[in-house]
């Protein structure tokens, strides 16, 4: 009888291409969930938006104090622009990370009293980080500059590298958002998962020299996600270091191919958000 | 997601008098929840240490199945705990079914956006997040936001942040918002016990409003006025099972003699 009267079935995961389609028609909601969480959290501080810029810096003086330190003379060469441009923009990725993986777990209220594809959850929350991303942007080009860096036309290919690192950041986060549903104690461990990555993605030393008399592993190491950001970025900004030609189209390949798994990952359990067990 | 359904129908394709919109088919719905706290049992000297956390399964609703057809307005009564909430989110499709499904012409919509708003944010910026949560473009929100503002009371309060609101207030708010897109399938859960009296008046006349643009409308609630106001049909649910089916005068008088 349903089919006679094409009826069809309430809450049935449509097809990818319907599915894409349709978050694609909410990229209004997207944009102002963003821009309104932002607007909201600095409602709640009296610095407001300052702490988007505060939180990097403090990391950044933490970890180049202590690891300065530890690291004596194997520190790489211009130590303090190096720790920056690490922990800056490793402060996107996190954030990207940990909000993804909360995205559905601590809206589950949204989730359960209005009908919209989920994925535009995670995705809103990636925005908002990379909104918050670009006055941190600026000002750690500000901070290299303070440090001897001078600009050059091939500053602008820091564009293209934010553009390919938020592709990679969103599959993360749809990854993670769908994982901490299945496994709500997950959301706990994120944190310690983000803090190994950060830890071995080169933000306070440099594999290259480190892993000099090991090229296997060297090998392997280029194919770190976010070292190849980092480097790409130091590359670009320090005239101490070149730019890794061939980690653009690495970090390319893992953007791409994470954003794919993410989405269809993501959109295979949307009929599971919002349910309680 | 329902945007192949929904464009069917809001190209005037509506469904005439008679024809079925929602299909229920023997609808199961469980909930599987971890019951935990210290279990005493008389006679059991580890009483105290014993943590029982045990998986219980509530069935929410065993078996329930009927066909809503066009232009119809439903009332769904029955005791606390009965069903009655369970049934309408998984006529939306926001619970899934256990074993069954529920089939429909659109994608019916539950009144209510509460979730959606920040209460940091200023009445009308949660007018334009409300909006577009529930689907509505950006077009058709700015066309109806001086309605909604109206519609509300709010006057000045409007630029406040929400969480200056009474809880009257931001009831009202909700309601604006919720009750500002057209809906074709709508299912209202007791939103008519919202605010003071005049707001109560206000309110029931824009569910009437939206009853007569909408195709079907569920009404849950308590109060057997209005439901015999607002209601062609009834459906009476206790403990899961559907328990009568009909005319409202017929159901709610038997649901009042056996109460």
């Amino acid at each position: 009888m349903a089919a006679k009267y094409s009826l069809d079935r309430v809450g049935a995961r449509p097809p990818l291409s319907h599915y894409l389609k349709e978050v694609w028609r909410r990229r209004d909601f997207i944009f102002s969930l963003a821009k309104f969480r932002i607007q909201s959290e600095n409602e709640r501080n009296r610095l407001g938006m300052l702490w988007v810029l505060l939180r990097p810096i403090f990391s950044a003086l933490i970890y180049g104090l202590v690891f300065g330190l530890v690291l004596g003379s194997m520190r790489p060469e211009g130590f303090v622009p190096y720790v920056i441009i690490g922990v800056f923009l490793l402060e996107f990725f996190n954030s990207s990370m940990n909000g993804g993986a909360k995205s559905i777990i601590s809206n589950s209220a949204l989730v359960q009293s209005l009908p919209f594809p989920r994925l535009v959850l995670p995705v809103s929350t990636v925005l908002q980080n990379l909104l918050n991303f670009v006055p941190t942007l600026a000002l750690m080009i500000i901070l290299t500059m303070l440090w001897g860096a001078r600009p050059e036309f091939s500053w602008f290919l820091l564009i293209p590298l934010v553009l390919i690192f938020w592709v990679f950041n969103q599959g993360v986060a749809l990854i993670f958002a769908r994982l901490t549903v299945h496994l709500r104690d997950l959301s706990q461990l994120v944190p310690y998962i983000s803090r190994m990555i950060f830890y071995t993605s080169g933000v306070f030393f440099d594999p290259a020299t480190v892993l000099d008399k090991y090229p296997a592993i060297a090998a392997v190491y280029d194919w770190h996600p976010l070292y190849e950001v980092l480097a790409i970025a130091r590359g670009i900004l320090l005239p101490e270091y070149e730019i890794p030609v061939d980690f653009w189209w690495k970090h390319a390949i893992w953007a791409v191919v994470i954003l794919c798994i993410g989405i269809v990952f993501f959109w295979k359990a949307e009929e599971r958000y919002g349910r309680d067990d | 997601m329902a945007e192949t359904i929904e464009h069917r129908t809001y190209d005037g394709n509506r469904p005439e008098d008679g024809q079925p919109v929602v299909i229920v088919d023997d609808l199961y719905v469980d909930f599987k929840t971890l019951a935990t706290g210290k279990r005493l049992t008389p006679g059991s000297a580890k009483g105290l240490l014993q943590r029982g956390r045990e998986l219980r399964t509530v069935h929410a609703l065993k078996g329930v199945s009927f066909t809503a057809y066009a232009n119809e307005s439903i009332g769904i009564i029955g005791t606390n705990g009965s069903g009655k909430s369970t049934l309408m989110r998984t006529i939306t499709g926001l619970t899934p079914p256990t074993k069954g499904a529920v089939y429909a012409k659109s994608r019916p919509n539950l009144l209510g956006v509460g979730a959606a708003l920040m209460s940091d944010l200023s009445g009308s910026r949660n007018i334009i997040l409300g909006g577009l949560a529930m689907g509505m473009t950006r077009e058709e929100i700015e066309s109806k936001y001086d309605e909604i503002v109206e519609f509300t009371g709010l006057g000045d309060f409007i630029d406040m942040p929400m969480r200056t609101y009474s809880s009257g207030m931001s009831a009202r708010l909700k309601f604006g918002i919720a009750t500002a897109k057209e809906h074709e399938i709508l299912i209202v859960d007791e939103a008519l016990s919202v605010g003071d009296r005049d707001f109560q008046k206000r309110s029931e006349a824009r569910i009437r409003g939206i009853r007569e643009k909408a195709g079907t409308v569920f009404l849950v609630s308590h109060s057997m006025r209005s439901i015999r106001d607002t209601c062609n049909r009834t459906i009476w649910i206790e403990k899961g099972e559907l328990l009568a089916d009909g005319d409202t005068d017929a159901v709610v008088k038997e649901y009042e003699q056996h109460k």
